[in-house]
Parts: C-alpha cells; sequence; structure tokens
C-alpha cells in the first residue's frame, strides 16, 4: 500500500492566548503505523484532538484521504474514515448506555442497517463474546471497557484509527493485551494508526515512525530501527530515552 | 532486633450482597529499615495491604490477622486514638494521584502545617519554617511561593512532591507509598523518585512501595513480594528478578513492551486458579 493517508502542513492551535501547537507538520503513509511522543502539555494530544475535529485550528492544512479539512468541521466521510480512542476507559464511555447502546451510537449515526450483526461481529473481535453486550460501562474492568471503546472505534470500518493513550490508565499485564489487539486489528485491516504515548517503549513497539514533540513543536522525526541504534540528535530525545529505562540510583 | 513491622496471616474481606469479597487472603512479611516492594495488579490487594497497616480500610470491612504489629504495638486491638497518633506521625502513606489526596481549598503550605501541629506542639512560627524546609527538601524551587499556592495551581509533578513533603514532615518511621508515581508523565516519574529515594536513605524510613510495575520496583527497592489475587505468589531480592520461579512473576516481567525487542504479539500474563489457592 502506498500513498498518504493523513497530513498536516504548519498546523497552529492556539487557546485564548496560548498557543498550544505551533506551526506542526506530518505526513503518514497508508497502512502506517505513526507514533508521537512528549511530556505532558508538549501538544500531543492537541494535534490528535485537532485531527479529530475536537478542537479548531487556526491556520495550516489537513489532508485525509486527498480531502481538505478546516476548522473543526468535519463531514460524515471524514469519520467513516478517521476513529478515535481516548485514554480514560473510565471516562470514555456513557456511564448509563448499555455496550448494546454504545455501539448501535456510530450505526445509526452513519445509517447502517445490519446492526445486530455488526454488533456481534465488533464485540467477537476484541475477544469479548455476545455476554457483554447488555452490560453497563461500570460493570466492566478498565481492559474491558477499552475493548468496548476499541470495538466502537472499529465498527465503522475505518481507515485511519487515532489512539491518544489507549493504554496509559491499564496495568502493565492488561496493556499488553490490548497492544496486542490493536496490532492484530491493524494487521487484519491494513489500518493506518496514529498514536499518542509519553511511553517509549510502547511506541516503539507498536509504531514504525515516531515523532517527538515539546512545547507545540516537533523537536525530531526518527524511525524506530534509529531510536534502537541511538540515531537521533536531539538531547531531549536522549532524555525521554533515559527514562524509559526506568530508575536508576545515582 | 525486632522487625519495625510484622504482618502475618492478614486477611480483609469485605461484605457484600453477593458474599464476601476476599481483598487480602493471608499475607505475611516482617520488615525493618528497608525498602519492599509490592507487586500485582488491580485487585491483586497490593493496595488494600497497604490501608490495612495504615488503618485506613473502610468501616465495614473485616480485617483479621495472627500478628499485625507496629514497633511492638499490636495495630489491630490499638485504639482508634493511638491510631490517630502513629498515623501521619509515626507512619506515613504517599497516594497516587495528587490531584485527588490534597484538600483542594486549602493553601499547600497550610496543609504541611496541619500535619504537623496535630502531632507536635510547635509555634506557628517554627511550624512554617520547618514546612518551608521540607518544600525545599523535595527541591522545590521557590518555597516561599509555593506555600501560598492551592493544589489546583501547581503541575502533577510538583503536586506529587507536596504530597511527600507532608508526609514526611513529622518524619515517619513508616512509609507506605501507593502508585506514587503512575499518575506523572514518565520524566517527571524520575525526578520524584529520586527525591524519595534519597529522603528514604538519609531519613533511614522503612519504605514500602506498591505498584503494578515489576520493573521499576525492582530498581527501586531491596526486596519484592509479587501479589495475586490476594496472596502473595513469590518472594524474591530485585537483584534477582531474572531468577523468578513463579510463571506469574515471569509474565509480569515479560509483558512490558521494550525498545528494541521485537517481540509481535507480546507476550500475554496467563492467570490461572491453581494460584489462588
Amino acid at each position: 500500500m502506498t500513498g498518504e493517508a493523513l497530513s498536516v502542513r504548519d498546523m497552529v492551535v492556539v487557546f485564548d492566548e496560548f498557543v498550544a501547537l505551533n506551526g506542526v507538520s506530518l505526513s503518514v503513509a497508508q497502512g502506517e503505523s505513526f507514533g508521537l511522543v512528549g511530556e505532558s502539555g508538549s501538544g500531543k494530544s492537541t494535534l490528535l484532538r485537532a485531527i479529530a475535529g475536537l478542537n479548531s485550528f487556526e491556520s495550516g492544512t489537513l489532508t485525509v484521504s486527498g480531502k481538505r479539512y478546516e476548522g473543526h468541521r468535519r463531514d460524515r466521510d471524514f469519520y467513516r474514515t478517521v476513529q478515535m480512542v481516548f485514554q480514560d476507559p473510565y471516562g470514555s464511555l456513557h456511564p448509563r448506555q448499555t455496550v448494546d447502546r454504545l455501539l448501535l451510537e456510530p450505526l445509526a449515526v452513519h445509517g447502517f442497517t445490519d446492526v445486530d450483526a455488526r454488533i456481534a461481529r465488533a464485540l467477537d473481535e476484541v475477544g469479548l463474546g455476545s455476554g457483554f453486550r447488555f452490560r453497563y460501562s461500570h460493570q466492566l474492568s478498565g481492559g474491558q471497557r477499552q475493548r468496548i471503546a476499541i470495538a466502537r472505534a472499529l465498527i465503522l470500518e475505518p481507515k485511519i484509527l487515532l489512539l491518544d493513550e489507549p493504554t496509559s490508565a491499564l496495568d502493565a499485564s492488561i496493556q499488553a493485551e490490548i497492544l496486542n489487539l490493536l496490532e492484530q486489528a491493524r494487521k487484519d485491516r491494513g489500518l493506518t494508526f496514529l498514536m499518542v504515548s509519553h511511553d517509549l517503549g510502547v511506541v516503539s513497539h507498536m509504531c514504525d515512525r515516531l515523532a517527538v514533540m515539546r512545547k507545540g513543536q516537533m523537536v525530531e522525526t526518527v524511525s524506530v530501527e534509529a531510536l534502537e541504534k541511538r540515531a537521533f540528535s536531539e538531547d531531549y530525545t536522549r532524555d525521554l530515552l533515559v527514562a524509559s529505562e526506568g530508575f536508576r540510583r545515582t | 532486633m525486632t522487625p519495625l513491622l510484622t504482618v502475618d496471616d492478614l486477611r480483609v474481606s469485605f461484605p457484600t450482597r453477593t458474599g464476601e469479597v476476599n481483598a487480602v487472603r493471608g499475607v505475611s512479611f516482617t520488615l525493618g529499615r528497608e525498602r519492599l516492594g509490592i507487586v500485582g495488579e488491580s485487585g491483586s490487594g497490593k493496595s488494600q495491604t497497604g490501608r490495612a497497616i495504615m488503618g485506613l480500610t473502610p468501616g465495614h470491612a473485616k480485617i483479621t490477622a495472627k500478628t499485625l504489629s507496629f514497633d511492638g504495638i499490636d495495630l489491630l486491638s490499638a485504639s482508634p486514638r493511638t491510631r490517630r497518633d502513629l498515623r501521619g506521625k509515626r507512619v506515613a502513606m504517599i497516594l497516587q494521584d495528587p490531584k485527588y489526596s490534597l484538600n483542594p481549598v486549602m493553601p499547600i503550605g497550610r496543609q504541611i502545617i496541619e500535619t504537623l501541629q496535630t502531632h507536635e506542639k510547635v509555634s506557628n512560627r517554627e511550624a512554617r519554617q520547618r514546612a518551608l524546609a521540607m518544600l525545599e527538601a523535595v527541591q522545590i524551587r521557590d518555597p516561599e511561593r509555593v506555600f501560598d499556592l492551592y493544589p489546583h495551581e501547581v503541575s502533577g509533578g510538583m503536586g506529587q512532591r507536596v504530597m511527600i513533603a507532608m508526609m514526611l514532615v513529622c518524619g515517619p518511621e513508616l512509609l507506605i507509598a501507593d502508585e506514587p508515581t503512575s499518575a506523572l508523565d514518565v520524566t517527571v516519574q524520575l525526578e520524584v523518585l529520586a527525591i524519595l529515594d534519597r529522603l528514604v536513605a538519609e531519613r533511614g524510613m522503612g519504605l514500602i512501595f506498591i505498584s503494578h510495575d515489576l520493573r521499576l520496583v525492582s530498581s527501586f527497592c531491596d526486596r519484592v513480594l509479587v501479589m495475586y489475587a490476594g496472596r502473595v505468589v513469590e518472594e524474591l531480592p530485585s537483584a534477582n528478578l531474572a531468577a523468578a520461579k513463579h510463571p506469574y512473576t515471569q509474565g509480569l516481567l515479560n509483558c512490558l513492551p521494550t525498545i528494541g525487542s521485537d517481540r509481535h504479539p507480546l507476550p500475554v500474563l496467563e492467570r490461572k486458579p491453581e494460584w489462588t489457592q
């Protein structure tokens, strides 16, 4: 697969006076998995949200599958192509809707008719089975909730998945399961991933290339091979790498 | 030398409508002035163990133990008053998220002073001095300014340092840290851990470090207890993690993605019912 799935040129996002993103550009090829790392406030989530239309951007361009988008308006086609999974599985599912209702919503919005079969298939695909269909989200564990969130994103058969720290609220052991699930989905459907994480280990496991962000700017873009060989130029990338190796007594 | 803390056959259970839930089922260990790590997944009972020692278990829960004693004081039969005197003064606990564990409507400095004056008779002036000194000890650059700030005005890393300062201001002998850095950024995590590490070493405290991250715990502690379903499945010195025998411990070690290892898919933890026996 070739061609560009998603491209961002000189994107600027301003909240009141605060410049959250300052001229960020990136291009993700079809079928690629691209990672964004950085500390809190570096703008990595803002970039994802600006792409998804959850916040508006002042200037710059966004192209998804050859179509240009501006501000925060996105048409229905956009959401058929791009779906997002959020960080906190406790906050991203409606507390008073059953799993069935949660999964029905995107199907209803996009006018699907074979909803029953699709919901059953979506649950099956994330390894939950139909026993979970009529439960509420508070009856599920964190890992199971994140599976539902992934099912909700995949049920529209998107081409691009935006992942905003999909495993940082989960235990290390559950994280492995969710990462495997995402990788499998990507393999089966030829998805393109744009994944945000503060954990370099996770990003290097999941992605082919990654960009390091700091203070609203992209510091550096490196391939995972280069990261493994430590062939990067920025000190900040090194700091992150050291941090990901864990605590050392000095 | 008698150990600082003795826990023998600790059990914590919660009555619910569907029967008793046994959160902790027979945990035993002793602790001197050392660093002990407790590792396990959510629901393994690691936090409830810490809370039972601290005396923070909800009132309707049932706690039993053959021995649960701190420095010769039997914690289970101790009066509420004795426990209040211990809590904060000799045993302190750092909680996970400073956003929720600090009082949102009280300036940071006053919260630290409150802890101090609950346990020691000190003048306001001296309390302020000691609170400022403590803020400085956790490497807050401008303690005078931070002293008057409210918790929402500081970052997560700073909030957790304030939490550490508040817990250490009375000079406790035992510190329980329940996931102290899970809510923080990776880069900030290291700073906070370094501060905690230095203070624990300088003051010669006993430390119980509770976390789900086995690697982090092993780099921080002398000894690690691995908990599964309310029981300790393995105890091992952290220098010797590679020698872990229990499949659960090995699973915890292997499930983390690391840079430079090409493992697709990641090994997933097995959970066998016989481990709970």
